[in-house]
C-alpha cells in the first residue's frame, strides 16, 4: 500500500514555477531514491511535503497514508508522521539539544493523543541513539547545531530523525559536505531505521550514498516532474552517463 | 536678557516648586543640594535636543511631577511587606524602603564582619562628615536627573564593606511604593566596597504608579569583586543612575531586568580607575504596551589593561519602545583595552520599535573595541525548522523567545539570582497570548 502518493504536483516559489505536475508514489517500507540535476526541483519537493510557507502549490495533491496533507501546518504534518532531515540544518541558539528534541516529541505525543514519554525513558532513548551516532553527550546539551561542524549537523538531523521515529523521512541531500566516514555513519543511523512500516526517501545529486543507503527504487526527476523510474542499477547508469539525457529529452 | 530660556513646562515648575517648600526639611547637603538645584534651573527637564535624552524626552514624558512622597505610616509599610517577590527565593539580607524612605523593621539588620550599614537621611541629619566628602563624588557629571536628585534626596541606604570582607549573602536594597497616591521618591545610595571585598548586590525596584529618581554611587577597590543586579518594574516613571567607580585587577558585573517596566531610564556610568579589572555590564528588557525602556551607558576606559563587555538584549512586543545608547570612551593612555559591546533587540510586534545608538570614542592606538547591533523578528527559518519538527507555531515563537533571553540570563553568576530572573521572564513570556 502507498504511504505517499503525490499526483500532478505543480509548485511555485516567488512566483517561478519549480514543480510541473509531478506524480510519485512511495509504497510502504520502501526506500526511495530521488536523483535529478541540479534545478530540477529536488529540494523544493522536500520543502513543499515539509509545508514551507512560500512554497505555493497551484495544483496537485499530496496523501499521506491516505490523508491530504497540504493543507496541514508542518508540525501537523510531523505528528502526522513526516520528517525533513535538510540540506542545511539551522543552528537555535540558546535551545539545547535535548530540550528541543523533548519538546518535539512531546507536542507530536500530545498532537497525538499520547501521553509524554517519560524522562528516563526519554534519555535512555536519545542515548542509545547518540551513541550509534557517534554523539557525545556535550553535544547534546549544547545549543541545537550551534558550532556544530557539517558533519555533526548532519549527524544530528539523524538524531532526531530516530529518536522522533516519523513513517515518512525525506533526507534532503544528506550526503553533501560530508566525507567518507561520516557519510558511512549516517547512512549506517538511517538504515538502522528501515523497516516494513517505514519509508524513506532519499534525495542526492551522487549516487555514492546509495552504496550505503541501498534503495528498493530510483526516481530521477527533470525539470520539475519525476522523468524515469527505475531500480538501484538506474543510479549506476545516471553515474556513468550523466542527467543529459533526460535535459535533452525535456527539450525534444 | 542675557539668556534664552524655553518656558517652564507644568512638570519642571512642580519640581521648582517641590524644592522650594522641601528644602527646609531635606536632611542635610544643603550646599550640594542648592548648587544642584541651579544646575537643573539652568538646564530644565532633559528633552530630545539634548543629545543623551534624545529618545527619552522628559518633557514629553513627564507631564506632571508628582508631589514628595509622605514617609509611610503603619499601613502604608504593611503593603509593602512582602515587596522584593521577584527574588524572593533568593538569601538575600534584605534592607527595605518604603516610598524612598528606610523601614529598619523591615529589614535584616544582623551583624555581620566587616559590613556598616546605615541611613542616607540619618547620616546627612547627623552632618556625618565622611558622607559630605563622598557623596556626589564618584563620578561627576552634569547629567540633569542625577543634579535633580542631589537636590531632593531623601534617604537611601549607605553600606561599607570593609577590605578582604567577603559578604555571606547577597545584599538586597528593596525600594517598594506603598501604592498610595501618586507621588514620587528621589532615593540616594552608597555604597563602597573596598579593596579585596567580595559582594553581592541587588537593587530592586517595585513602583506603583508613582515616580522615581535612584541614584546609587558605587565605589569597588582594588581586586574587589562585585556582582550588581538591578531589577526594575514600574508602573510609573524610573530613572536611575548608577555612578560607579571601578579599582584594579577587580571584577565587576552588572545585570539589569526591567520587566513590567512603564517608562524607564536606566543610565550606567562606569569608569575603570585601575589596570587589570574585568567588566560584565548586561542586561535584558522585556517590553509590552507602551512600555518605554531606555539604558544608557557611559563606559569610561581611563586605564588601560581593562576588559568590558557590554551586552543587552530586549524582546519588544506591541506598541512598546527599547532605546539602547552605549558610549565607551577610551583614552589616549588607556592601551590594550579590550572591549566588546553588542545589543540585540527582538521584534514581536510591527508597531514595537528599537533604537540602538553605539558610539566608540577611541584616544589610544593599542585597544581591541568593537560593537554590533541586531534588531529583527523571530526568525521565520527557525520557527520552521521547530515546526517541522512538529512544535506548534506558538510554542516555537516562545522557545525561540525563551532562548533569547535565557542565553543573557545564563550570564549571572549567581544560581538562585539566574534562576529566579527566568522564572520572571518566563512568567512574562506566559502572559503573552
Amino acid at each position: 500500500m502507498a504511504l505517499l502518493e503525490v499526483k500532478n504536483l505543480h509548485v511555485e516559489v516567488e512566483g517561478k514555477k519549480i514543480l510541473n505536475g509531478l506524480n510519485l508514489t512511495v509504497e510502504k517500507g520502501q526506500v526511495a531514491a530521488i536523483m535529478g540535476p541540479n534545478g530540477s526541483g529536488k529540494s523544493t519537493l522536500a520543502y513543499v511535503l515539509a509545508g514551507k510557507d512560500s512554497y505555493v502549490v497551484t495544483e496537485g495533491e499530496v496523501k499521506l497514508d491516505g490523508e491530504n496533507i497540504l493543507k496541514m501546518a508542518p508540525d501537523e504534518r510531523a505528528a502526522k508522521g513526516l520528517f525533513l532531515a535538510f540540506q542545511y540544518p539551522v543552528e537555535v541558539p540558546g535551545v539545547a539539544t535535548m530540550t528541543f528534541l523533548r519538546t518535539a516529541l512531546n507536542a507530536q505525543r500530545k498532537a497525538r493523543g499520547q501521553s509524554e514519554l517519560s524522562t528516563p525513558e526519554f534519555i535512555k532513548r536519545v542515548r542509545e541513539t547518540a551513541g550509534h551516532l557517534g554523539i557525545d553527550q556535550e553535544m547534546l546539551r549544547r545549543a541545537v547545531n550551534v558550532g556544530f561542524s557539517g558533519g555533526e549537523k548532519k549527524r544530528n538531523e539523524i538524531l532526531q530523525m530516530a529518536v522522533l521515529a516519523p513513517r515518512l523521512s525525506v533526507l534532503d541531500e544528506t550526503d553533501s559536505g560530508l566525507d567518507i566516514d561520516a557519510l558511512k555513519i549516517v547512512a549506517d543511523g538511517v538504515n538502522r531505521l528501515r523497516s516494513p512500516d517505514r519509508s524513506m526517501i532519499v534525495i542526492t545529486h551522487y549516487q555514492r550514498l546509495l552504496n550505503y543507503i541501498v534503495p528498493d527504487v530510483v526516481h530521477v526527476m527533470a525539470k520539475g516532474r519525476v522523468v524515469k523510474t527505475g531500480g538501484k542499477e538506474l543510479a549506476l547508469e545516471l553515474e556513468a552517463k550523466g542527467y543529459a539525457q533526460f535535459q535533452e529529452e525535456e527539450a525534444a | 536678557m542675557a539668556e534664552l530660556r524655553a518656558i517652564k513646562t507644568p512638570a519642571e515648575q512642580a519640581l521648582t516648586a517641590a524644592y522650594e517648600t522641601a528644602r527646609g526639611k531635606l536632611p542635610g547637603a544643603a550646599a550640594l543640594r542648592a548648587g544642584a538645584f541651579k544646575q537643573f534651573e539652568r538646564q530644565g527637564l532633559p528633552n530630545r535636543r539634548v543629545e543623551e535624552w534624545k529618545y527619552t524626552d522628559l518633557r514629553a514624558l513627564m507631564r506632571e511631577a508628582y508631589p514628595l512622597a509622605a514617609p509611610p505610616d503603619a499601613a502604608a509599610k504593611a503593603r509593602a511587606k512582602d515587596a522584593g517577590r521577584l527574588l524572593a527565593g533568593v538569601d538575600c539580607r534584605r534592607l527595605v524602603f518604603v516610598d524612598g524612605v528606610f523601614v529598619p523593621e523591615l529589614s535584616d539588620l544582623v551583624e555581620e564582619s566587616g559590613l556598616t550599614i546605615g541611613s542616607l537621611a540619618a547620616q546627612l541629619s547627623a552632618s556625618d562628615p565622611q558622607l559630605a566628602a563622598d557623596l556626589g563624588k564618584t563620578i561627576e557629571t552634569d547629567d540633569v536627573a542625577i543634579a535633580l536628585n542631589s537636590a531632593l534626596m531623601g534617604d537611601g541606604a549607605v553600606i561599607h564593606v570593609a577590605a578582604g570582607t567577603a559578604l555571606k549573602r547577597p545584599i538586597q536594597l528593596v525600594f517598594a511604593s506603598s501604592g498610595g497616591s501618586a507621588s514620587s521618591a528621589f532615593v540616594r545610595s552608597l555604597v563602597e566596597i573596598e579593596n579585596n571585598a567580595k559582594v553581592t548586590l541587588i537593587e530592586t525596584h517595585e513602583g506603583g504608579a508613582d515616580q522615581i529618581n535612584a541614584v546609587l554611587e558605587l565605589k569597588a577597590g582594588d581586586d574587589a569583586s562585585v556582582d550588581y543586579i538591578k531589577t526594575t518594574q514600574t508602573q510609573g516613571l524610573h530613572i536611575g543612575s548608577l555612578l560607579a567607580e571601578i579599582g584594579a585587577n577587580a571584577v565587576f558585573n552588572s545585570f539589569a531586568f526591567n520587566a513590567e517596566a512603564r517608562i524607564v531610564r536606566n543610565q550606567m556610568f562606569v569608569h575603570f580607575a585601575g589596570e587589570g579589572t574585568k567588566a560584565g555590564i548586561r542586561g535584558v528588557t522585556l517590553a509590552r504596551g507602551k512600555d518605554h525602556v531606555d539604558t544608557t551607558l557611559f563606559i569610561d576606559h581611563a586605564v588601560g589593561h581593562c576588559e568590558s563587555r557590554e551586552q543587552f538584549r530586549s524582546v519588544l512586543d506591541d506598541e512598546s519602545r527599547g532605546v539602547f545608547q552605549g558610549k565607551i570612551v577610551v583614552r589616549a593612555h588607556a592601551q590594550k583595552t579590550d572591549a566588546k559591546m553588542m545589543t540585540r533587540a527582538l521584534l514581536l510586534s510591527e508597531d514595537a520599535e528599537a533604537d540602538n545608538k553605539p558610539e566608540l570614542e577611541i584616544f589610544a592606538d593599542d585597544v581591541v573595541c568593537g560593537h554590533g547591533a541586531t534588531t529583527s523578528a523571530p526568525s521565520e527559518e527557525l520557527k520552521f525548522y521547530l515546526r517541522s519538527r512538529g512544535i506548534p507555531e506558538p510554542e516555537a515563537e516562545a522557545l525561540l523567545v525563551q532562548a533569547f533571553v535565557g542565553e543573557a540570563i545564563e550570564e549571572i553568576g549567581h544560581e538562585g539570582i539566574r534562576q529566579a530572573l527566568m522564572i520572571a521572564a518566563l512568567k512574562w513570556l506566559g502572559a503573552r497570548s
